[in-house]
């Protein structure tokens, strides 16, 4: 396998990963701007792990599997070239995320630029989509809020309990590793350090694939996102509101729960009467490929508060990545993605 | 004469999770992996949990 685009934080998190993976060899790593340096002056964690070198794009040799990590709107021009490289692809970036072409030009305001190639992509979360995924060529990545409130709710959608004339309201409160690798005067240390910065109150463009997973069961809703950046390097907390039909008691939402993850080996539901993290926490899922979910119902509403916590990088990006490469490669898929997490932290 | 056990598996009534118990008794408090929830054995045959009621712990006194 290589990957293209393989210097910013989901590279060097694809690239950790694939050096541990059981089935993966890493043959090349692309970056532009550093091509002919050592990874690992890069990816600091990987030092003694590889000594491959970057290499540009255009010396990229046939392989059987090809990871795309890089910038959005990057990939969707070049997707011709992309595909003679190898069989199998698995595009980290938004650029074939969305089924609709028209999707495109709404939430990242531009066309499309090969929309013939957007139904031969599978969405990237093996949640919903792992049928699909076992006989993909191409497979998109996944947007990390989108996942974790995706995450949250799917149980409510999959189990028809969302009163779909009410929306869907979701806050992600994320680290700042969601903002690449790539600084701005904003992200300077001393502008950031400490902020609870409201940066997408409305118009996030990851609404626009929870309001696709959500058509999967039919479920037409508003979907009101709102992200905050806090004080973290990793992570996502997603706080979703959903008011569920009446007469929905707790009992089908834990069932709700249950029958959409019981058999999924990257989702824990977290609502316990005990222990010290007893709802959804990023903090302990960093490094990990775990999803943890959890909810609690306010019976005289209605109101169902979903919660979903991630890492961004691992099942909001490249964890899942390779999830989705191990499903469509026939390989148990959780292989390579066996950490999980550390505590204390 | 034997105290009577069981082995099997019951559901929490707090959660849904599936709670594989080994040679309970009757009466018997356990937790649930899934939501922590304290369990007491109602039934062995079936085997039936149900929420501990927190009056009857057992506070030393």
């Amino acid at each position: 396998m290589s990957i293209i685009g393989g210097s910013g934080y989901t590279g060097g998190e694809l690239l950790r990963l694939a050096l541990s993976h059981p089935r993966l060899e890493v043959r090349q790593v692309t970056s532009e701007r550093l091509d002919g340096q050592f990874v690992h002056f890069t990816h600091a964690n990987l030092r003694k792990r590889t000594p491959l070198k970057f290499v540009r794009a255009d010396a990229v040799e046939e392989c059987d599997l090809l990871f795309l990590g890089l910038p959005h709107g990057s990939a969707m021009g070049r997707i011709d070239q992309l595909s003679t490289l190898a069989d199998r692809i698995v595009d980290l970036s938004a650029d074939f995320r969305l089924r609709n072409a028209a999707d495109y030009d709404r939430w990242y305001g531009a066309p499309h630029a090969s929309p013939a190639w957007l139904d031969r992509f599978v969405y990237g979360l093996p949640e919903l989509h792992r049928q699909e995924l076992a006989s993909a060529k191409y497979v998109s990545g996944v947007g990390c809020n989108a996942t974790a409130t995706t995450l949250a709710i799917w149980p409510l959608a999959a189990a028809g309990l969302i009163d779909t004339a009410r929306g869907v309201i979701c806050e992600v409160k994320v680290g700042s590793s969601e903002g690449g690798a790539a600084s701005a005067d904003s992200t300077h240390h001393p502008e950031r350090a400490g902020v609870m910065r409201s940066f997408a109150p409305t118009g996030h463009r990851h609404t626009a694939e929870v309001l696709q997973a959500l058509r999967l069961k039919n479920v037409v809703t508003d979907v009101h996102l709102s992200a905050t950046a806090v004080d973290n390097v990793r992570g996502v907390l997603a706080t979703a509101h959903v008011f569920v039909k009446p007469g929905t008691a707790e009992k089908d939402v834990w069932k709700a729960y249950r029958e959409a993850y019981t058999q999924e080996p990257f989702v824990r539901i977290v609502k316990e009467r005990t222990g010290l993290y007893r709802y959804p926490e990023p903090k302990i899922l960093s490094g990990s490929n775990y999803a943890d979910v959890g909810f609690e119902m306010d019976p005289t509403t209605g109101r169902v508060v979903a919660l979903c916590a991630i890492d961004n990088l691992m099942k909001g990006a490249a964890g899942t990545a390779v999830q989705c490469a191990n499903i469509m490669m026939g390989w148990d898929e959780t292989l390579g993605l066996d950490f999980p997490g550390l505590h204390p932290i | 004469m034997a105290i009577p056990t069981a082995t099997g598996q019951a559901q929490c009534p707090e959660c849904l999770a599936d709670v594989t118990l080994t040679n309970v008794m009757q009466n018997e408090i356990t937790q649930c992996p899934g939501c922590g929830a304290e369990l007491e054995i109602t039934s062995l045959e079936p085997l039936t949990l149900a929420l501990a009621p927190q009056e009857e712990e057992d506070w030393g006194e």
